[in-house]
């Protein structure tokens, strides 16, 4: 039994990306620098895929576009603002600092913060309770 | 108990509410419609060979000294063949429409507009797609105004009927402030 599973695992597809297409490049950093702006740049369409893991034309036709602006020598920012200009802060998975998206990036710390507060709070009481000083 | 607690024992209750009033107002939104990061900016550069007089171009210039709806459309989209009804009607009533004709088969498309009818003045055709990220076009239909000095006014993303129309395009429609 623990061998079958055993070679069941093997079996056991790694997660492949939804991206078939073959692009060539010059060299392997480019290659590099693909997926990871595939990965970085949201599918417009689908929303909620990158654009590595989309199927949709709009997400194929990005691929495209990128493969060519790297085979062009663009730098990885331009590709980035090329598409911002086009489809706006929305296209990227690292959106910017601005006031609309500051709850975005302070959402977390605020988070974090309140948990911390509520653990000291809880520990001081507890503390509290235990030296028998009773606050009631 | 709630002497001990004091007041943050509520806490809980009113993050619990804060949530729900903010979940709640955001339940109606569509989420399919993305701000365009072209308002109030130039069309981008176009320059597509027009699907209807063969060996033409359409620029930009096209667009000057009009108002003019710029719709996004191909054979492929069902949506479109939906709409295209009532982008006929605009044309009788003298709205100006340009079909950038997205992504597809010429053939097919001259075809279509044999078969449907024609409401376009020009039909730029975009068959790479190139012009479609210029525009930030991630689907059809999309329906973009463009007003006498070839800025982007409006951004619409679906189906072109008579509500969209009056709730979407009437307010812009040729009522830009000079």
């Amino acid at each position: 039994m623990k061998r079958l599973v055993l070679m069941l695992l093997c079996c056991w597809p790694l997660a492949l990306p939804a991206v078939q297409d073959i692009y060539q490049f010059d060299s392997v950093i480019d290659e590099q620098r693909f997926r990871e702006l595939l990965v970085q740049l949201r599918c417009p369409k689908c929303q909620n895929q990158a654009i590595s893991d989309s199927d949709a034309p709009i997400a194929q036709d990005m691929r495209q576009q990128v493969a060519e602006m790297i085979r062009a020598g663009r730098s990885d920012e331009e590709i980035v603002d090329y598409f911002v200009q086009r489809y706006g802060d929305f296209v990227s998975y690292h959106p910017p600092l601005t006031p609309q998206t500051m709850i975005l990036w302070l959402a977390p710390l605020m988070a974090m913060g309140g948990g911390l507060l509520l653990v000291v709070f809880q520990i001081r009481r507890a503390r509290r309770i235990t030296r028998g000083e009773d606050i009631t | 108990m709630p002497s001990r607690n004091g007041w943050w024992m509520f806490l809980p209750l009113v993050a619990f509410i804060g949530l729900a009033v903010l979940l709640a107002t955001q339940l109606g939104r569509n989420t399919e419609e993305l701000p365009t990061a072209l308002a109030g900016k130039p069309l981008p550069t176009m320059q597509l060979p027009s699907l209807m007089r063969t060996g033409s171009e359409v620029s930009n210039d096209f667009f000057i000294g009009h108002w003019t709806l710029l719709n996004v459309w191909a054979t492929w989209c069902p949506t479109c063949y939906v709409e295209h009804p009532y982008l006929m009607q605009l044309a009788e009533q003298g709205v100006r429409i340009v079909g950038l004709n997205y992504k597809d088969d010429a053939g097919k498309a001259r075809e279509y507009l044999a078969k449907y009818g024609n409401p376009f003045v020009e039909v730029p055709a975009d068959e790479s797609g190139r012009y479609g990220i210029d525009l930030g076009v991630y689907g059809a239909p999309e329906t973009f105004v463009i007003n006498p000095e070839g800025e982007v006014v409006l951004r619409y993303v679906g189906e072109l009927n008579d509500r969209s129309w009056q709730q979407r395009f009437a307010p812009v429609w040729q009522k830009e402030a000079e």
